[in-house]
């Protein structure tokens, strides 16, 4: 049996954000979307060789921070988009199961996810890049297809999940666009949570370190306290 | 003591000095929120605000007023007052807020240089007298060192030693004073007295010194007199339990200059107090918190004279007036009261501050309301710090307390002989260099062999870097057996030490600095390539590291190894020598903020630091060497051993950016009390908490009037930022904030 080794792109042992209680994050390498807001483009190329490890290894490494969990935290792993390496994922979090540690898949839901994967994830973070396919196409770079399918599959299989996305000043910071979001939701079943992000532009210094061109240029850091308000509205 | 004592359960302490034994009969665990809790009264608002204004007035000058006429002791001063009609709790070190003692017996020249660094001169009549007559503790420690010690001294090698002020970090039971009063103290203490021999010096000595404390438990009761209160029979309610206990507190810092002068473990012992008078309906819930509220205030107000060279090392006029809260009875039970939760309150009555230091003994068995609480103040006030009760407990008991930042002792029962620290990554130098200094260029340890290699070998430089530590080890152990003889020849703590156990058992705590610097260093000569840069002298004063080297602060066991050889090892080569008065060796990794001090003392380390650059405080990694986010550095401290090993304390500063820690207020504390159970179950020891941004931080180093109580913690203790000098807040602003990716 061919081992399975993930490309790793970076780990974050304290995440208390992604996921319940004392998240260890994991970040995979490679994602096949180019959204304008993406905070981690050097996690683009696939090909680019990070840290690797098997399923194993990283299973060990996560058991060092299970007195943190007290089982309520667990694993997430994120990227990148960690659905480009879903087979890897079906591994760590089968491993997981077993070592009773909650998982938590991260994801744009751009990405085949095979019925091991999603039946060994306690949780998903499903970030709701646009709910229009045009406005979709033109952030991230792709069809909003594969996005449709996911969910259809995580509906399916009756998977919790936790909403998120990013708001952006001139793009979707609207109460209508929230509202949008907030009936979007409506229709889905297991929905526990909608996180509204404000988009900063901390990363413009990676941009330029990579050479590559930040598209929101002009575009001004979200107000966190209209962000706030705009969360608001989907609490009442 | 029969009216005093009505209501209390238990037998075996009313026939002997037993604390611990009364507190466990007759203590009240609360297992509720913090809804009970009343704000501050209109009296302590209006006691408070005038404090206030003097603190913000001493702050402009780092000195109020200094008493030039008198010197320290117990009654050499008159009754002061800040607002008699409105206070509460009564006393101040002299007879106004905020004036500061001149204490001569740790050394005159230290107190004169710190007079003179206000422009200020002693009364001429005290200095003729003193000068001439009086033989100080400084003097004694200088006649009887070596030159060695004098070299590592001057060095930078062995530092802040307690051998020109008071050593402090002795903690009286001043609970004593309120349950017994002081007349039953000065009975036991003359029934000890006739049990001592007189065959050795070390008789003699004890009798002299039982004789001493006795005359500082009248002079005790004499101060308290002029207060108007007669403490000589036991308190009988609470009020008078806080007054008493106070008194005994008061004594001791008009008495010593030491530099932790720390209160021991007395919110749970006060509660009980409080809790007869609430059920004989003779005291409200607002009254008990305005006691506590009045007693804070008042430990806000201890200050010791320090010299300019003091505040280098000690920055941010710290007194260490640390009280231990909660902690476990055993297994199933905790010592939280609601008197735990009133200490704490006063960081929200009175606003931060940095005293007293605050300090939770953590369990993740205190009671979950207890921890929310405390998770909820943290992020509120970034003035707490945690110590692991699950660590400490089994060692000291469940009535230890902390003495400044992280040692622990049982109280009244076991005493510190102060000892500073010694600065490891100069001795990896030294080991290099053949013990000469690479900043002076002297031969500073004799008995070293040079490094002659192109490249370093880390076996090589690990033999040679144990032969070094043997030998610092040595010096270090004759220069604290010499400071301690002295000092309690010429600067016995009567008063503090009247409130121990006659037969004390005495620990002597040892400290190291440069921890992480050393252990990356060694790490990057074992897996990268280091190459020694000399001068013209053949002395190594830089370091070529190529290549990548696993860091400590990122849970890699590779490096992490490295550390707990070298600490275990230095802890065993202290070991090997004998100890004045029998004394137990402990060690702490803790630096206070010395670690900038020691840093501009060494030259360039192979970890990469440069010359001067500081070390991180206590055993912290490096700054923004933990690169795999906060938990893995707090698992890689949590490595070091504690028990038989690092006994004297851990020390650890922790700083997480608020939107990190969860972005809403109820899962940042649920999140925090996760971190911390998480943390101390490993059998760690110390953490210090800090909720902020580093912009913060930066916005209050320029603009300082706007961030007028903004209070940190930056090793084992908590400072107002604004009180530190620019080089120790530019190194807290360069330590790792964890943020969120």
């Amino acid at each position: 049996m061919k081992t399975i080794k993930g490309n790793i792109a970076s780990f974050e042992s304290m995440g208390l954000v992604d996921g319940p209680g004392v998240r260890f994050v994991v970040f995979l390498q490679g994602c096949p979307l180019r959204c304008a807001y993406c905070h981690n483009p050097e996690m683009w190329n696939k090909s680019e060789k990070k840290i690797e490890m098997t399923p194993q290894q990283l299973v060990e490494k996560v058991k060092r921070y299970l007195p943190y969990f007290k089982g309520e935290g667990g694993l997430t792993i994120s990227g990148g988009e960690p659905l480009l390496q879903a087979e890897f994922v079906t591994e760590v979090f089968k491993l997981c199961k077993k070592a009773k540690i909650h998982t938590c898949l991260d994801t744009s839901g751009y990405g085949e996810a095979c019925d091991e994967l999603l039946d060994n994830t306690d949780l998903v973070i499903l970030d709701i890049k646009e709910l229009d396919k045009e406005k979709y196409y033109g952030l991230v770079g792709q069809k909003m297809d594969k996005f449709c399918d996911f969910l259809r599959k995580c509906q399916q299989k009756g998977k919790k999940l936790w909403l998120r996305q990013v708001i952006v000043p001139g793009f979707n910071d609207t109460e209508d666009s929230v509202l949008k979001l907030k009936e979007f939701a409506k229709t889905l079943k297991n929905v526990e949570k909608i996180e509204l992000l404000p988009y900063h532009d901390m990363a413009k210094k990676k941009y330029k370190t990579l050479g590559i061109p930040y598209k929101l240029e002009d575009v001004p850091n979200m107000d966190k306290q209209k962000c706030e308000k705009l969360q608001k509205l989907l609490e009442s | 003591m029969e009216t005093a004592w009505k209501g209390f359960k238990g037998n075996k302490w009313k026939k002997e000095i037993d604390v611990s034994d009364f507190i466990l009969q007759n203590y009240k665990e609360y297992r509720g929120d913090d809804s009970f809790l009343e704000e501050a009264t209109a009296k302590t608002k209006k006691v408070w605000k005038i404090c206030e204004q003097l603190i913000q007035e001493e702050a402009k000058t780092g000195l109020l007023d200094v008493e030039l006429k008198a010197i320290s002791g117990i009654n050499t001063f008159k009754p002061g007052y800040i607002d008699k009609k409105n206070e509460v709790i009564f006393g101040l070190q002299t007879d106004a807020p905020l004036k500061r003692i001149v204490n001569l017996y740790g050394g005159t020249r230290m107190a004169e240089k710190a007079l003179a660094a206000y422009g200020k001169q002693l009364d001429v009549d005290i200095k003729r007298h003193f000068f001439e007559y009086r033989k100080t503790h400084n003097d004694g420690v200088f006649d009887a060192y070596t030159p060695q010690i004098r070299q590592a001294r001057s060095a930078g090698l062995i530092t802040g030693l307690p051998d020109a002020y008071g050593r402090g970090r002795i903690i009286g039971d001043y609970r004593r004073v309120a349950l017994y009063g002081v007349d039953f103290l000065i009975e036991q203490k003359q029934k000890d007295k006739l049990t001592i021999g007189v065959c050795s010096e070390e008789d003699i000595r004890l009798r002299e010194e039982v004789s001493e404390q006795i005359k500082a438990l009248e002079e005790l009761k004499k101060m308290a007199l002029s207060y108007g209160f007669d403490i000589s029979k036991p308190a009988k309610n609470a009020r008078e339990a806080v007054q008493w206990l106070y008194f005994a507190y008061l004594a001791s810092v008009k008495e010593n200059n030491g530099a932790a002068m720390s209160l021991g473990r007395t919110s749970t012992f006060l509660d009980i107090f409080i809790e007869r008078d609430l059920k004989n309906g003779t005291l409200t819930e607002k009254e008990a918190q305005e006691l506590v509220d009045q007693f804070v205030i008042k430990l806000r107000l201890v200050r010791h004279l320090r010299t300019p060279d003091y505040d280098e090392v000690f920055g941010g006029d710290p007194t260490w007036v640390t009280e231990s809260i909660a902690g476990m009875v055993d297994e199933n039970k905790s010592l939280v009261t609601k008197n735990s939760f009133r200490y704490l309150h006063t960081l929200i009555n009175l606003k931060p501050s940095p005293e007293p230091n605050l300090t939770v003994l953590w369990s993740d068995k205190l009671p979950s309301n207890f921890k929310k609480f405390c998770a909820k103040m943290s992020i509120l006030t970034d003035a707490i710090q945690y110590e692991g009760d699950e660590v400490m407990r089994p060692i000291y008991g469940n009535d230890y307390a902390i003495a400044c930042c992280v040692s622990a002792m049982k109280v009244g029962k076991q005493m510190q002989f102060f000892g500073a620290r010694c600065n490891l990554a100069k001795a990896l130098l030294y080991s290099l260099n053949g013990g000469i200094d690479e900043v002076s260029g002297n031969l500073v340890v004799e008995g070293l062999e040079k490094c002659q290699d192109k490249i370093l070998n880390y076996s090589k430089v690990l033999k040679n870097y144990k032969k070094a530590l043997e030998k610092v080890a040595k010096t270090y152990v004759d220069a604290l057996n010499i400071i301690h003889y002295m000092h309690d020849k010429y600067a016995y703590e009567r008063e503090q030490m009247a409130l121990h156990d006659t037969h004390v058992e005495r620990l002597m705590a040892f400290g190291a600095a440069g921890f992480s610097v050393v252990v990356d260093s060694l790490s990057a000569i074992k897996y990268a390539k280091v190459e020694p840069i000399r001068n013209e002298k053949g002395v190594i004063v830089d370091f070529k590291t190529t290549g990548d080297f696993p860091k400590y602060g990122n849970d890699d066991d590779r490096v992490d190894k490295i550390g707990l050889e070298v600490v275990q090892y230095f802890f065993n080569c202290l070991k090997k020598h004998h100890l004045y008065r029998d004394a137990k060796h402990t060690l702490s990794l803790l630096t206070i903020t010395s670690n900038v001090m020691y840093g501009k003392k060494t030259g360039s380390t192979p970890d990469g630091r440069k010359a001067g650059e500081p070390f991180a405080p206590g055993a912290n990694p490096m700054h923004n060497r933990d690169c795999s986010g906060a938990l893995a550095s707090l698992n890689s401290v949590a490595k070091i051993p504690y028990a038989d090993c690092c006994q004297d304390g851990i020390s650890n500063t922790f700083s997480i950016v608020p939107d990190a820690l969860g972005y809403e207020e109820k899962s940042r504390i649920n999140n925090l009390v996760n971190i911390l159970d998480g943390y101390f179950v490993q059998n760690a020891q110390h953490l210090n908490v800090n909720v902020l941004n580093r912009e913060l931080l930066i916005d209050a180093m320029n603009n300082p009037w706007k961030y007028p109580t903004l209070t940190i913690r930056v090793s084992g203790y908590a400072v107002n930022f604004n009180r530190l000098s620019r080089a120790h807040q530019e190194e807290v602003i360069a330590r790792t904030f964890h943020e969120k990716r």
